[in-house]
């Protein structure tokens, strides 16, 4: 099965990043097909920035992410630019202190990214959190995968970081999912 | 080995495993990941990186390169290759091994740096003066794009001739799984050498339209002109016998190699009546397009050129008859559409666009339908 995901938020957060982590976890650590496209154009230098990744346990031929089965979004104006793409019954996923939802949405998960990163100390970090979550509510990359994809992408002192950002935010999304701590609406 | 590579860096790791030590070049979207690679690549194998003034001195440098003897490459885009071109006859006429990959984005002129185009092709083939023949090869996935540049160096030392490594912007910033074979499994060509002594060496005599190449240093004369050239290597600029001989071979040892250097993947050929023909990263949504119309009983195949130049014009006049209708799906304005109709000897539809986005799968079986049902 095809599937398209699209990281949206303002440059700087290292949406980028979460895509080619995405990918790499799904094509490398799952042995899946996987493609990842930066956006990439004048407009990655400020305002919305996303990346693009399709998963496919089949040969994946067109490469671009035209209509999102998951669109996750921690901008206002990322939210507002990519949620008219996705894909009817696709899940929305938000930061949900950066993201004020408009009226009309379908499934929804939300997660202050963000909030969580800060806790931890860096907020450079809410990508990883956001990863997490991500990982856990769509189960479309394993855990094991992930981690590994994370830690090869971040400097060693930073490790151990990286690695509780991201399970802080996987473990938020497995009671997101199991609808023990707030429910997908 | 496998790693998750952008098409960019495929090709600079194809590059280095290809025996590539030498790189010239000047920084151009969308080819610039390939040049900052590099840089970082090659110091770790005891190559040499030179970021250069401007297109027409990286082209430059990586003649002079080859000629001490290293394999070597630059990278551009479509602007730069127009730059190149002046250089690129002198590799030509001279003979020289290289490789200069061209990620090619949307013009002409500047046109739209970020975006796809596929309109290069024309300038690939004679984008200098004067009568030449060269090699061009245009990969689908980042996979390839290491597979055909160390192809690319294969068949630069074999022919001794510039080779065109077509990637175009959607190729080049994709990233997808690439298999990197372990060392010994990687087919590596190097210039024939002299057998002979120095005293006897001719430097451009070719027994088989390719003369043994000796490289400064070696020991060996070493004439290198663009005048034309007797089998010394010295000027003959008044006489066209030479110039018929000289330009004669030049030609022949690509045009007559054709068949050897024809790299073509069918899908779903055996039975087809239409068939798309595309190259680069289009050919990946023609291949979605063509799986999508053979589920609803259409006999569709796909074409796909690896090699660009020379043009396979044997394999499109045998198979001619057989096809009823040929479709060609380009990011340009019919620059293959015109060789396919040029070989096929009848009318050939098209399916163009001029560049910023590949076609969808979905605009291509629209045309399949509208085609095969002869509307």
């Amino acid at each position: 099965m095809r599937k398209e995901i699209k990281f949206s938020g303002f440059g700087g957060q290292g949406i980028v990043l979460m895509g080619n982590i995405a990918a790499r976890a799904s094509a490398i650590y799952d042995g899946k097909n996987a493609i990842f496209t930066p956006s990439y154009g004048p407009e990655a230098r400020g305002g919305a920035a996303s990346s693009n990744v399709v998963i496919s346990d089949d040969e994946i031929d067109y490469p671009y992410v035209t209509e999102p089965d998951v669109l996750v979004a921690m901008s206002q104006e990322a939210y507002e630019k990519y949620a008219p793409m996705l894909k009817d019954g696709g899940l929305l996923i938000i930061d949900e202190d950066l993201v004020k939802l408009k009226n009309g949405e379908g499934k929804v998960a939300k997660v202050p990214a963000t909030k969580i990163a800060e806790s931890l100390g860096k907020r450079i970090v809410a990508n990883i959190v956001m990863l997490g979550f991500f990982t856990a509510v769509t189960k479309l990359i394993s855990y094991e995968a992930i981690k590994k994809a994370v830690l090869e992408s971040v400097p060693p002192k930073f490790k151990e970081l990286n690695e509780e950002a991201l399970d802080k935010g996987y473990e938020r999304g497995k009671k997101v999912k199991d609808g023990k701590n707030g429910k997908m609406a | 080995m496998i790693k998750f590579y952008s098409g960019n860096i495929a090709c600079a790791e194809g590059a280095i495993a290809a025996g590539c030590r030498f790189f010239a070049g000047y920084p151009i979207t969308p080819s610039t990941e390939i040049a900052e690679h590099m840089a970082l690549r090659l110091p770790q194998v005891g190559g040499i990186f030179i970021q250069m003034e401007d297109e027409l001195a990286s082209m430059a440098a990586i003649l002079g390169a080859s000629w001490g003897g290293m394999k070597a490459m630059t990278a551009t885009s479509g602007p730069g290759l127009s730059l190149m071109q002046e250089n690129i006859g002198l590799g030509a006429m001279t003979e020289t091994p290289c490789v200069v990959v061209d990620v090619q984005r949307a013009g002409p002129s500047t046109g739209m740096p970020t975006l796809i185009g596929q309109a290069d092709v024309m300038q690939a083939r004679w984008g200098s003066h004067g009568d030449y023949e060269i090699i061009a090869l245009s990969p689908s996935s980042p996979q390839e794009c290491f597979d055909l540049t160390i192809k690319s160096f294969n068949l630069a030392e074999e022919y001794r001739v510039p080779v065109i490594l077509l990637m175009d912007e959607s190729v080049s910033h994709m990233s997808e799984k690439v298999i990197i074979p372990p060392k010994e499994k990687i087919k590596i060509v190097e210039r024939k050498k002299p057998k002979v002594k120095p005293s006897e060496y001719l430097p451009f005599k070719a027994d088989d339209y390719v003369p043994p190449m000796a490289c400064a240093g070696e020991g060996y004369a070493v004439h290198v002109t663009g005048l034309t050239h007797d089998e010394k290597g010295y000027p003959q600029a008044t006489s066209p016998e030479v110039q018929e001989k000289l330009v004669r071979r030049l030609c022949d040892k690509i045009r007559k190699n054709e068949r050897k250097l024809r790299d073509i993947e069918e899908f779903e050929m055996e039975d087809a009546k239409l068939a798309i023909v595309s190259f680069g990263t289009t050919a990946r949504s023609c291949k979605a397009a063509v799986k999508r119309a053979r589920k609803r009983g259409y006999k569709v195949g796909l074409i796909r050129l690896r090699t660009i130049w020379p043009f396979a014009d044997e394999y499109f006049e045998k198979i001619a008859n057989e096809i009823k209708q040929f479709v060609v799906v380009e990011v340009n304005y019919g620059q293959i559409k015109l060789e396919v109709e040029r070989c096929v000897g009848k009318k050939v539809h098209l399916l163009p666009k001029m560049g910023g986005e590949i076609h969808k799968p979905e605009e291509i079986y629209k045309k399949i339908k509208e085609v095969y049902n002869g509307n």
